[in-house]
């Protein structure tokens, strides 16, 4: 498999405005440990570490 | 502060070589008697090599140091034969809990997998091994263990070493053949050797405390995250034998060694950690920093290193004596070949080979343990300590905690000795791999697969009738066939060496895989035991 790069949420202002909406009044602090924790989950849910390197390197700076 | 230990004291012998004056040349000489050094001695005896072991002090290791020895180094400490004192006075700990900030993040057991003769670890003072270790060394006829001799210069040619010794006596010389360095991580014989050695100093330091605890305490391990009564560090409780217990606590950098070390500071850490109804008493402490680097190559010329004075790991995951071991066995079979005449120094070379492939994945093992515990940036303290509060309540974030891997050996798969599959296999086994052990039964009597392997080529026949020994320049490889030789109540042969469609494995002196087939081919077999003795 690879890195799914199409659209594929079906609802996307809701998505986005779910995750903004969550963070708005956390600390900067907890917005780290959510995000961290969050990273964790997904990676866990897609599995597959070709998938998830791939998206790292896409996400790299 | 108490003893549980006392220390033997070893005596001093004048050698007749010192006293005659008479220059000597010996096959092998042991630079140092420590767990690596000793157990170098008792390969060669049992290669038949007759060797003797120089170590500037003695005594067995002194205070706290290693603790945990896995499965495979007990498999070659049982095939040399001092195994079972090991395991009889070590400790086997099933239960691991992980604790983050105040509370309890999740607990473990370990359920190792059944059908092996060795536990999947013990713990045990490095002291005890030693002793075990030396005891068996002075009932074997072909070591010659001299305490109170330090190495003070080495020089070499082509063909042999000449060490400068110094005893009580004087100082005086001996020649050797090989000479196996196991001094340790400040080897002087690598200083001697201009040895390259670098890699990574940790900006840490650590407090190491035995401590004798005078009621019941679970024999489980104890691992704190970020704990109230020692903040932004880790701590670790370890069970040894003799009500001993293995306290870790990192102290940061800045902690200033001398006063952490002092009892009116450890005593209150301890109280807080162990809670106040705790009785217990120090038994010894002391603070060590920790390093990750190697030797660029463990053969100089004549000379070999192995154990920590080749490479040095952090002790986390508790890997430093149990990869020296796996040195020794890679090493003792090679240097009996190149004595006899039947392999070249290539085979020697093979040894850098493949222990410096294993010392490099040891390094990464040790060094990503210690990121998991000591993080070294801000973000990665945030994903640690994500990880472990997910830990809490999930269990897929649970094999991301990361408090120490247990040391399992470093398959040689890309090694020059190997020669390649050419029928299908499962991915078990693989030539380069350390021979699994198994239940078996001979006429009768039960026993285990790895007790019948090694020493020498041998030649693991499964569900294959055509078979005979083989031999190949000098070298020759017995059969152990099954039906004929064992049996395999279990099936437990058959299944981890993936054998119901017949199997013939040449199978190296130090019960490794050096190549496989489905059918018996003398020719084959030939080639692959030229191949794994570098022999052209
Ligand atoms: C706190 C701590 C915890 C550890 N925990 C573990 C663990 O759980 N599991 C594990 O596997 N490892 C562990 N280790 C590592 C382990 O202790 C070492 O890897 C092991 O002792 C290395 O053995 P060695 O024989 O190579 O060297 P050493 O044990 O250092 O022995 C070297 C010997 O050489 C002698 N010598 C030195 N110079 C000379 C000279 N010039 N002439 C003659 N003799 C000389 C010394 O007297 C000594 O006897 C731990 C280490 C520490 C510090």
């Amino acid at each position: 498999m690879r890195l799914q790069l199409q659209s594929n949420i079906t609802k996307p202002d809701n998505f986005y405005n779910h995750l903004i909406d969550m963070q708005r009044d956390l600390s900067e602090e907890e917005v780290q440990m959510m995000n961290a924790k969050l990273i964790l989950l997904l990676s866990n849910h897609i599995g597959e570490e070709e998938v998830l390197f791939e998206a790292m390197d896409l996400a790299k700076p | 502060m108490l003893n549980t230990y006392d220390y033997p004291e070893f005596d001093y012998q004048q050698s007749a070589e010192q006293q005659s004056g008479e220059l000597k040349r010996h096959p092998v000489v042991i630079i140092g008697a420590g767990p690596i050094g000793l157990t170098a001695a008792l390969e060669c005896a049992a290669q038949g090599i007759p060797t003797v072991v120089l170590d500037d002090n003695n005594t067995v290791s002194i205070g706290s140091r290693a603790v945990c020895y896995a499965k495979r180094p007990l498999e070659i400490w049982d095939r040399l034969g001092v195994a079972s004192p090991m395991v009889e006075k070590g400790i086997s700990w099933q239960v691991g809990k992980v604790f983050f900030k105040e509370k309890l993040a999740y607990q473990f057991d370990l359920l190792p997998e059944q059908g092996h003769k060795m536990p999947a670890m013990i713990n045990l003072q490095q002291y005890y091994l030693e002793e075990y270790m030396v005891n068996e060394c002075e009932r074997q006829e072909l070591i010659d263990l001299r305490w109170k001799h330090k190495l003070l210069s080495i020089s070499q040619n082509d063909d042999i070493a000449t060490l400068v010794i110094e005893t009580p006596d004087g100082v005086f010389n001996m020649e050797a053949q090989w000479v196996i360095a196991c001094d340790g991580a400040n080897s002087d014989t690598r200083k001697m050797l201009d040895g390259d050695f670098s890699g990574q100093f940790f900006q840490d330091r650590f407090l190491i405390a035995d401590v004798v605890m005078k009621n019941d305490f679970p024999t489980e391990r104890w691992f704190w995250f970020d704990p109230v009564f020692h903040k932004n560090q880790s701590a670790l409780l370890h069970k040894q034998s003799d009500d001993v217990w293995r306290i870790d606590f990192q102290l940061g950098w800045d902690a200033d060694p001398e006063e952490a070390k002092k009892p009116e500071n450890v005593i209150p850490l301890l109280k807080q950690m162990l809670g106040d109804d705790c009785e217990f008493e120090l038994e010894w402490v002391s603070v060590y920093q920790f390093a990750c680097r190697r030797m660029d190559k463990f053969r100089y010329g004549r000379v070999l290193f192995a154990g920590d004075s080749a490479h040095q790991v952090s002790p986390f995951g508790a890997r430093g004596a149990n990869t020296g071991v796996q040195d020794i066995d890679n090493l003792g079979w090679k240097l009996k070949l190149n004595l006899q005449g039947k392999a070249p120094i290539e085979l020697l070379d093979s040894y850098s080979e493949e222990r410096v492939f294993a010392a490099d994945d040891n390094l990464m093992n040790s060094t990503r343990s210690t990121d998991f515990i000591t993080p070294k940036s801000k973000s990665s303290r945030v994903f640690r300590d994500a990880v472990l509060q997910l830990a809490e309540k999930h269990e897929f974030a649970r094999p991301l905690v990361n408090s120490g891997r247990l040391s399992t050996p470093t398959p040689y798969l890309q090694s020059s000795l190997n020669t390649e599959d050419e029928d299908s296999f499962s991915n078990c086994m693989a030539p380069g791999t350390n021979c699994a052990d198994a239940p078996i039964t001979i006429s009768g009597h039960s026993s285990w697969l790895l007790n019948h392997l090694g020493g020498q080529f041998k030649l693991l026949i499964i569900n294959e009738d055509a078979a005979h020994s083989v031999e190949q320049g000098g070298v020759k490889a017995d059969t152990l066939k099954l039906g004929a030789d064992f049996e395999d109540p279990e099936g437990l042969v058959s299944q981890r060496y993936d054998g119901d469609q017949g199997a013939v494995y040449l199978i190296r002196p130090d019960q490794h895989v050096a190549a496989r087939w489905r059918k018996f081919d003398e020719a084959k077999i030939k080639a692959a035991i030229a191949k794994a003795c570098c022999q052209h």
